[in-house]
């Protein structure tokens, strides 16, 4: 084989694998969009119906529990997570820390956000075994928080570093403190930092790893910030194992459900990335 | 009257500047705060075991049963260690020549649109992986693969696992090595092409060397991925604790170990210990490999310099 034929092979072979993960992708969203939907078709009110008294059996009702649990567990914890990781974020720029205590906390922050999901949902349990409470709402929102947090403070770490400095040296230059300063050099970098904050909120309301131990996996809707719930993950989790035909079948109506939320985040995500790109100096005109 | 209010505008200014740097400051600790936190539990935690059996014997044990009091993690071990190797060498290929058709070959739209199909597939939650994989992998595998290599399966177990980990890490390795990639300047390929080498000589011998510390990473950082995966091996790998003697048998996993026993025998403190020694291991082991791939890519930095 000469270098040329080499060449052809090489090029051949970079498009049919590249080929592969995008056939790989179609399958997936393929299959949920479509399992998924044929079941939603057929009884668009599970979704927002609550699970009857033998839900967990014969899927009696629908999964509106974890509906509401997903959006009341993910919601307040991406509030949390956002404000903590925007403030760290602040702080890692070298106008309020040394450079060296930067390079420490992001190396913390790099092991956190490696650090496996299922390793903060026992490290919250055992939280709670220690003050004695029991698995609720408010231990999911506490675990979806800490499994934000990092990946959110290195989006927005990114963010503000790719902040232009001119930024910084007029608003400086004006006489600004550095709380104003780092304010206006947030709204520069905002389209990195919106989409931070809403890659954070996928992976959250995605994860199930967080929340199996911490949230209670109930059947039952979620009635007190103190009392058991669960989140559509979860509930995709465990009712792809069940026996009864009709709680599979939920399974995949939730995850078409989930698929939509995330897909459509990535979408609204690249809409307010591009509006927002109007603070930024040099950037789009809206 | 004017220079009054002046003043006084400076000093609520300098007020917030103040209380403002407080709470930034304690935000700064919180991670470390978080990290020392999460040891310090788990270490805490597993204690209780730790004081009662000898860690070696636990790691080299075979026989897990947690209401005989015997831990013995070495088939959960075991079995992490070939989903993460076996899912590895499926998936480094595949994500190492993706990541060269986005970044060398594809161009315009078609490149926007392949890289943003990436993001998608990395966005995904993983569950959705498995579900999904129950009803094309799984008989796929018990039908088609083990009948093929003469053996009966059916479908749940280690190989079908892999595969799907496979898929779930693949997207996330493709954009840190694109990202390497592209960082390189023109003028190394320029060079190189000007020099007389095909594209493949290019791509070969400069590019991936010049990448090479970043692509490394990549590939560790999975690595690290697929070793604290739950959800998918907690569906797919049949759960049955035991040292597995082919691809297809079932197995367990150090996180689905926590996942299948959690549940029932939270109440018994010293298998409570044990399940919490568990994530202490897996907390270790992705440490290690983070601080592996840290120490490894500014090594290789220095050697592969360009």
């Amino acid at each position: 084989m000469d270098r040329y034929a080499k060449q052809r092979a090489f090029g051949v072979l970079a498009r049919a694998a590249a080929g592969l993960v995008v056939f790989v992708m179609a399958v997936v969203i393929g299959v949920t969009i479509f399992r998924g939907g044929r079941v939603l078709l057929a009884d668009p009110s599970i979704v927002i119906s609550p699970p009857g008294s033998r839900y967990a059996l014969e899927g009696t009702g629908g999964f509106f529990h974890a509906v509401l649990g997903s959006a009341l567990i993910v919601g307040p914890a991406t509030v949390v997570s956002m404000v903590l990781a925007l403030s760290t974020a602040t702080y890692l720029q070298s106008d309020y820390s040394s450079e060296r205590f930067s390079d420490a906390v992001n190396m913390f922050l790099n092991v956190l956000w490696a650090t496996p999901p299922i390793v903060y949902g026992v490290f919250v349990l055992t939280i709670v075994i220690a003050v004695g409470a029991r698995t609720s709402l408010f231990f999911g929102i506490i675990a979806i928080s800490v499994f934000q947090y990092p990946i959110m403070t290195r989006y927005i770490d990114e963010a503000l570093r790719s902040a232009p400095d001119t930024v910084r040296e007029s608003t400086y230059g004006l006489g600004a403190t550095r709380f104003e300063t780092a304010k206006m050099t947030a709204r520069a970098a905002l389209p990195g930092i919106v989409a931070g904050i809403i890659m954070g909120f996928a992976r959250g309301i995605g994860d199930a790893a967080t929340v199996l131990f911490t949230a209670g996996r109930s059947t039952n809707m979620p009635n007190g910030l103190f009392e058991p719930a669960t989140t559509l993950p979860v509930l995709i989790f465990d009712n792809s194992m069940s026996f009864n035909e009709e709680v599979r079948a939920h399974a995949y109506a939730a995850s078409f459900v989930l698929i939509v939320v995330v897909l459509g985040l990535i979408v609204v995500s690249r809409l307010l990335a591009g509006r927002f790109a109007q603070y930024v100096p040099g950037g789009r005109h809206a | 009257m004017v220079e009054s209010t002046d003043t006084s505008g400076l000093r609520r200014r300098l007020r917030i500047e103040r209380l403002s740097e407080l709470w930034l400051r304690l935000a700064g600790y919180f991670a470390i705060a978080l990290f020392v936190l999460i040891v310090f539990t788990l270490v805490h935690r597993s204690l209780p075991l730790l004081s009662e059996y000898s860690v070696v014997q636990m790691l080299t044990s075979t026989d897990w049963d947690p209401s005989q009091n015997s831990f013995g993690f070495l088939p959960a071990i075991v079995g992490t260690v070939y989903v993460a190797v076996l899912s590895m060498l499926m998936g480094t290929p595949i994500a190492l020549l993706t990541a060269i058709y986005i970044a060398e070959y594809a161009e315009g739209r078609t490149k926007t649109l392949v890289s943003s199909f990436i993001d998608v597939l990395a966005a995904i939650p993983s569950v959705i992986f498995g579900l999904v994989a129950l009803v094309v992998v799984v008989p796929l595998v018990g039908n088609y693969l083990a009948p093929a290599v003469g053996s009966s399966a059916t479908g749940l177990g280690i190989l079908t696992v892999s595969l799907v980990m496979a898929i779930v890490v693949t997207p996330f390795m493709i954009s840190l090595s694109v990202e390497s990639l592209e960082a390189l300047p023109d003028e190394l390929r320029e060079t190189s092409l000007g020099v007389g080498a095909t594209k493949w000589e290019t791509i070969r011998s400069v590019l991936l060397r010049a990448a090479g510390p970043g692509i490394f990473s990549a590939v560790l950082l999975g690595f690290g991925r697929v070793f604290g995966a739950t959800i998918v091996p907690a569906m797919l790998i049949g759960g049955q604790t035991q040292i597995p003697d082919s691809l297809f048998a079932t197995g367990q996993t150090l996180p689905t170990l926590i996942v299948s026993d959690f549940g029932e025998l939270m109440s018994i403190p010293i298998t409570q210990s044990a399940l919490i020694f568990v994530g202490l291991m897996l907390v270790v082991v992705v440490w290690l490999f983070n601080f592996g791939a840290m120490v490894l890519q500014r090594r290789l930095r220095r050697r592969w310099q360009y």
